[in-house]
């Protein structure tokens, strides 16, 4: 930590951007995801190919990405052919910075016979729809209902897709990146709220 | 409300016209009945719209969400160790069970483990809180259901295990009690005294609930066969914890899973045969025992040595995303937290049992009355601050 950056610092400081970088020492490496496979990986991967993008263990939890395209599939698979008999939890991440890609969703595996967990994970772009899991697991209801409230993305062949815990008649999904702790729908709270649009005190 | 009385809407994908009808059923119209949501036995801000046949529910949808407050969004927007008291406010009545949770899904992330004394003392402090919660949940089911006296009864003797807590970390229900890495607070002088005088306390007053509750006539008859979820049902629903066991499925995260002291504690998981609510009564009650029994034999063997873990003090997780569980009260509590390697977490995920149990209430009540709605809210043991979050 000590010799380098200080040495560098005050020689060269107008060109400090790029040459700054590697002369911070690395950290302590973490742990980082290792190669995972088992014989339904591979089996998967002879069918799908490419389409299974990441089969990796991160602390002993075991995930795979795969394509958005047969994510119904390999749901599908999972249950009827390796037990994943209960949807653990259904959920999404927002990356706006990736493009094309802008959603990681995520599904929460558990075997009762196995006793293990499993997360499918599959990326797909803001605007794109997914495939519902209504029909794998019935639990995904509510779970897809709350994804498409707080991010926006609809799941297709789902029976009632519409918000769960905002109003219906809400603008905006709040927990996209883009959308600010303190943004509420002033037009909404108005209404039905009688709160003049100088809005609310916020906390925080 | 409106819109469901227009038009014969999906009450999930069952059409009106294919609902099968009772032979005495006349050609009148359905009713559609607002429950909540300021409705004593909807615990909370619960909204359902029953849609009736008589007294019959032909089905419901729960409007929920009236307690929302982002709680996930706030914990994007705080470090790791600020987020520790918002978890103690989604199920407010086992605000311990979420702390500890929370904290151990941080220490899997950033791969630190308690050490074994703040193991022990976490153990016995989820355990007296799973009396405190099944307690306020007996109190409250009877209570919708006609027995007025079992309220009195469990709340004087919560109140006894409230007292250790408030010695112990100074709150009472949203308590706050574990850090990332351990515990705050040492053990008071006297605690292993207190724990065990309170067991010896309270382990007779389990058996004055059986005896109001248990062979009363009024009590079984509006309770048995009513709301059956069978475990096939239960797993495909997701549901958890004492539903899940009163089905017949063997099924604990203690004993499947062992996280902090439980693996080395003995204990049995009660289950159930029929899944009605009689089932889960029964279920909840023996649980009671067991805690009891894990709480005896891990106050007796505290082990002695630190209680924090070495812990940096700015927490900076490497990048990377886990999920971690426990068995709260209520049924299988995940956090699912991804790292951007930043002070705070990119995304906190907290997956409540209660919101997803919730979503069995239809299934539970169809064909039912309206008056069994009622027990079976209260036998679902929903608490909506963890529903809405």
């Amino acid at each position: 930590m000590a010799a380098a950056p200080v040495a560098s610092k005050p020689a060269v400081p107008a060109s400090a951007a790029a040459p700054a970088k590697p002369a911070i020492p690395p950290k302590p490496a973490g742990p980082t995801p290792q190669p995972w496979d088992n014989e339904f990986i591979h089996r998967l991967k002879k069918v799908y190919g490419s389409g299974i993008r990441e089969a990796s263990t991160y602390l002993g939890q075991n995930y795979v990405v795969v394509d958005f395209s047969i994510v119904d599939e390999i749901l599908s698979a999972y249950r009827d052919d390796e037990g994943f008999d209960y949807l653990v939890d259904l959920t999404a991440v927002h990356y706006p910075k990736r493009e094309k890609a802008e959603f990681d969703v995520v599904y929460v595996l558990y075997s009762f016979a196995k006793n293990t967990r499993v997360r499918v994970k599959t990326q797909i772009a803001d605007g794109a729809t997914l495939p519902t899991a209504v029909d794998i697991w019935p639990t995904a209801d509510w779970l897809e209902r709350e994804v498409f409230d707080m991010f926006g993305i609809r799941f297709e062949g789902h029976p009632d897709m519409k918000r769960i815990l905002l109003p219906d008649g809400w603008v905006g999904h709040p927990l996209r990146k883009e959308y600010s702790i303190l943004q509420q729908d002033k037009e909404w709270v108005q209404i039905n709220l009688g709160i003049p649009p100088s809005g609310i005190e916020s906390g925080q | 409300m409106k819109e469901l009385l227009e038009n014969d809407r999906d009450f999930y994908g069952q059409e009106w016209n294919e609902v099968e009808k009772p032979s005495t059923y006349l050609d009148s119209n359905e009713l559609i009945l607002n429950m909540g949501p300021q409705h004593p036995s909807t615990h909370g801000v619960l909204r359902v719209i029953l849609k009736l046949d008589g007294e019959k529910v032909l089905g419901t949808e729960c409007v929920i969400g009236y307690l929302h407050r982002g709680v996930e969004k706030i914990g994007e927007h705080r470090t790791y160790t600020q987020f520790a008291p918002y978890v103690d406010r989604m199920d407010y009545v086992a605000a311990i069970s979420n702390g500890l949770g929370y904290c151990q899904a941080v220490e899997t992330l950033i791969n630190v483990e308690a050490p074994p004394r703040a193991q022990y003392i976490r153990t016995i402090l989820t355990e007296l809180q799973r009396i405190a919660s099944h307690q306020v949940w007996l109190g409250t089911h009877a209570l919708d259901i006609g027995a007025m006296t079992p309220l009195f009864y469990t709340f004087r003797d919560r109140e006894e295990i409230l007292k250790v807590f408030e010695k112990y970390c100074g709150a009472r229900l949203t308590t706050h009690a574990f850090r990332i890495g351990g515990c705050q607070w040492e053990l008071y002088e006297g605690f292993e005294k207190d724990v065990k005088k309170l067991c010896d306390f309270i382990e007779p007053k389990f058996a004055e609930y059986e005896e109001l509750l248990t062979t009363n006539r009024i009590w079984v008859e509006r309770t048995k066969g009513v709301g059956i979820l069978n475990g096939d049902d239960c797993k495909a629903l997701g549901v958890t914890g004492p539903l899940l066991r009163a089905a017949g499925v063997k099924w604990d995260l203690r004993k499947a899973q062992p996280y902090a002291a439980y693996s080395k504690m003995d204990f049995e998981i009660p289950t159930g045969e029929n899944g009605d609510t009689y089932d889960r009564y029964m279920v909840r009650i023996k649980e009671l025992y067991q805690s009891l029994k894990i709480i005896r034999q891990a106050v007796d063997n505290i082990p002695d040595g630190p209680i924090m873990a070495k812990v940096p003090k700015v927490l900076k997780p490497p990048v990377g995303e886990i999920y971690h569980s426990i068995e709260a009260p209520k049924g299988e509590l995940g956090y699912f937290i991804v790292s951007d390697g930043s002070l705070q977490p990119y995304r906190m995920r907290i997956r409540p049992p209660s919101f997803v149990n919730l979503q069995a209430l239809d299934k539970m009540v169809r064909g039912l009355l309206v008056a069994d709605v009622v027990a079976v809210i209260g036998t679902l043991d929903i608490v909506l601050g963890e529903v809405d979050r």
